[in-house]
């Protein structure tokens, strides 16, 4: 899968608290979490994001609560990919279990400007950033998260097994 | 060669032996979730069509916005006390019932030493406290589980955290683990298991054992664990619903990295605005708004004991709001008992009936904008507990009862 947009770009430890509020959280519905996604750190978020955009953070992406309303949120608001340094583990796995794409790759994170527009290949992890003609090549999921991720989340590939 | 987070893994998935970086699937003991996070996993258990595995092994509180902050909230928890009832889960706590989930599920004997436990909720790794693989992970996990009765898991590398010398007056489990946070930073243990040794284990008590292993995940830590010793047992006695099952790391098991921290040259410790890493044992004059003790990180009876053995007799100071929040039922009716409500209300403070409230900034004390607390709590994050311009000093019971009475942020030393 192949998926393009326009970058936006944050530092180390954004945290589940600042991606969706925890006053939103007696939502569970997408639709309403995505109005409020990213709100407590960039307030123009929701405005100007575009379906196919990707966040790309530094250090630490998604630390804090287990809220799987946060990349619920995120994936809802139209974002197809996140590329940062690391993620955290809780935030990690629920990106997995619900299918949105994400990428560790330092050195997109560090060569990628904010507006930028890049493009990724999800099936090889090959970013390319087409505003500056550079291509970076993330690493690669192990085959049994692979597997999640090809069945369309995780309650998919637990009917399947 | 393993890790005791490591054996306990191994156990749960019918491994002989497993290594850091391996996927294995794994039958967890306990499947928790609460009013935020249940309603997610019910939606996508729902979805799915599937059938519930094994009904005793689930866990559901209603705590985070309950008793009910608003109508969607309301409507959250009639979901999933519909689904509890509709699959025979007996372990769902109501309001009546309920505490903050994880000083309520060790308080009912629900986990114990040797247990799997996975919980919807970031702080699950609470029960490390007791010896049990405890990790925080999401709803679709959850729902996962509820399905199939077991989860994927990536076998952690582990950091070993060695304890020596013996707390000073005032120092508790929280400025054990504010310390730890401020020395490898809140992604220093990112995907891994902290395990804590030492001579030192055995002057921290089972309630901050719990502050301890609560706030692992603050330093971005998969599990927190503790050794399985006499304390521990003495805890479990008569409460853990199965027998303790010990493990211990192997003598020649393998840790990324090792840290010391010697219990008696601690200070009381402050996490400044907004990461749990900024942490600071002297600071310049912070002037406070309000003062929350409660939460799953010190809302236990020997928190509030703390608290309350400064507030006795004295005045909370002028223009600050104190709230108070036992963790559990049984908590709340010791403390009432002790006359620790008694001390906490002639001071000037609120009680407030279990819940998790204020800590994520739900209700039951937000802040406004450029208001500052002391707070007993987890996470000092941007607008964690109210408006993006307020501030949250993370502290010990102790801090935060002296705060009170002072109105400034103010070490019990000082007092």
């Amino acid at each position: 899968m192949k998926v393009s947009g326009k970058v936006f770009k944050y530092g180390s430890d954004v945290n589940t608290d600042v991606i969706i509020p925890a006053r939103y959280l007696n939502s569970t519905t997408e639709e309403e979490l995505a109005v409020h996604c990213m709100e407590d750190i960039d307030g123009t978020f929701v405005k100007n994001v575009a379906k196919g955009d990707i966040i790309v953070a530094e250090d630490n992406f998604g630390c804090g609560s287990s809220r799987e309303h946060a990349p619920m949120a995120i994936k809802a608001s139209g974002i197809s990919l996140v590329i940062a340094n690391s993620f955290a583990r809780i935030f990690y796995r629920n990106s997995i279990n619900i299918g949105l794409p994400i990428l560790e790759c330092p050195e997109a994170v560090a060569g990628i400007s904010a507006g930028d527009t890049v493009s990724c290949d999800l099936d090889t992890g090959t970013v390319t950033d087409e505003t500056t003609g550079i291509t970076y090549k993330a690493q690669p999921f192990p085959p049994f998260i692979q597997g999640i991720i090809e069945a369309g989340g995780l309650m998919n590939y637990v009917k399947k097994a | 060669m393993m890790t005791m987070s490591q054996k306990i893994l191994a156990h749960k998935s019918g491994l002989d032996k497993v290594e850091a970086g391996q996927l294995i699937s794994a039958k967890p003991d306990v499947i928790l979730s609460n009013d935020i996070t249940g309603p997610v996993a019910v939606n996508e258990f729902n979805k799915a069509g599937c059938t519930m595995r094994d009904a005793s092994k689930v866990v559901m509180v209603m705590d985070h916005f309950a008793p009910n902050k608003d109508i969607k909230s309301a409507e959250n928890c009639k979901d999933c006390r519909t689904f509890c009832a509709l699959h025979g889960i007996e372990n769902f706590y109501d309001v009546g019932r309920m505490g903050i989930e994880h000083a309520l599920l060790p308080e009912k004997g629900l986990v114990g030493a040797g247990d799997l436990v996975i919980g919807a909720d970031s702080h699950t790794c609470t029960y490390g406290a007791l010896g049990a693989f405890s990790t925080g992970v999401g709803s679709t996990d959850v729902a996962a589980a509820m399905a199939s009765g077991e989860l994927w898991f990536k076998v952690p590398s582990a950091i070993k955290v060695v304890l020596t010398g013996k707390p000073q007056k005032f120092v508790c489990g929280k400025d054990v683990i504010l310390h730890l946070i401020g020395l490898i930073g809140v992604d220093g243990a990112l995907y891994k298991s902290l395990e804590f040794t030492g001579d030192g284990v055995k002057h921290i008590s089972v309630d901050d054992r719990f502050t301890i292993c609560n706030m692992a995940i603050e330093a971005g830590a998969k599990n927190g664990i503790f050794p399985v010793d006499d304390v521990a047992l003495e805890y479990m006695k008569g409460r853990f619903v199965r027998e303790p099952e010990i493990f211990e790391a192997d003598e020649d098991a393998e840790y990324d990295d090792a840290v010391e921290i010697n219990l008696s040259e601690l200070k009381p410790t402050v996490a400044f605005p907004h990461l749990p890493e900024n942490t600071k044992t002297k600071w310049e004059e912070v002037k406070i708004d309000q003062v929350v003790i409660g939460s799953c990180t010190n809302g236990h009876i020997s928190d509030l004991r703390a608290a309350a053995s400064l507030m006795k007799g004295r005045k909370v100071a002028d223009g600050v709001r104190v709230i108070v929040i036992p963790a559990t039922q049984q908590i709340y009716l010791d403390a009432l008992r002790e006359g620790l409500i008694e001390t906490f209300i002639n001071a000037g403070a609120v009680v407030s009936t279990p819940t998790c409230g204020p800590c994520l900034g739900g209700y039951m004390g937000v802040l406004a904008d450029g208001e500052k607390a002391v707070s007993t709590t987890n996470r000092n994050f941007v607008g964690r507990m109210g408006h993006t311009g307020s501030e949250i000093y993370l502290a010990s019971p102790y801090v935060a009862a002296a705060s009170a009475l002072t109105g400034y942020l103010t070490s019990p030393e000082d007092l």
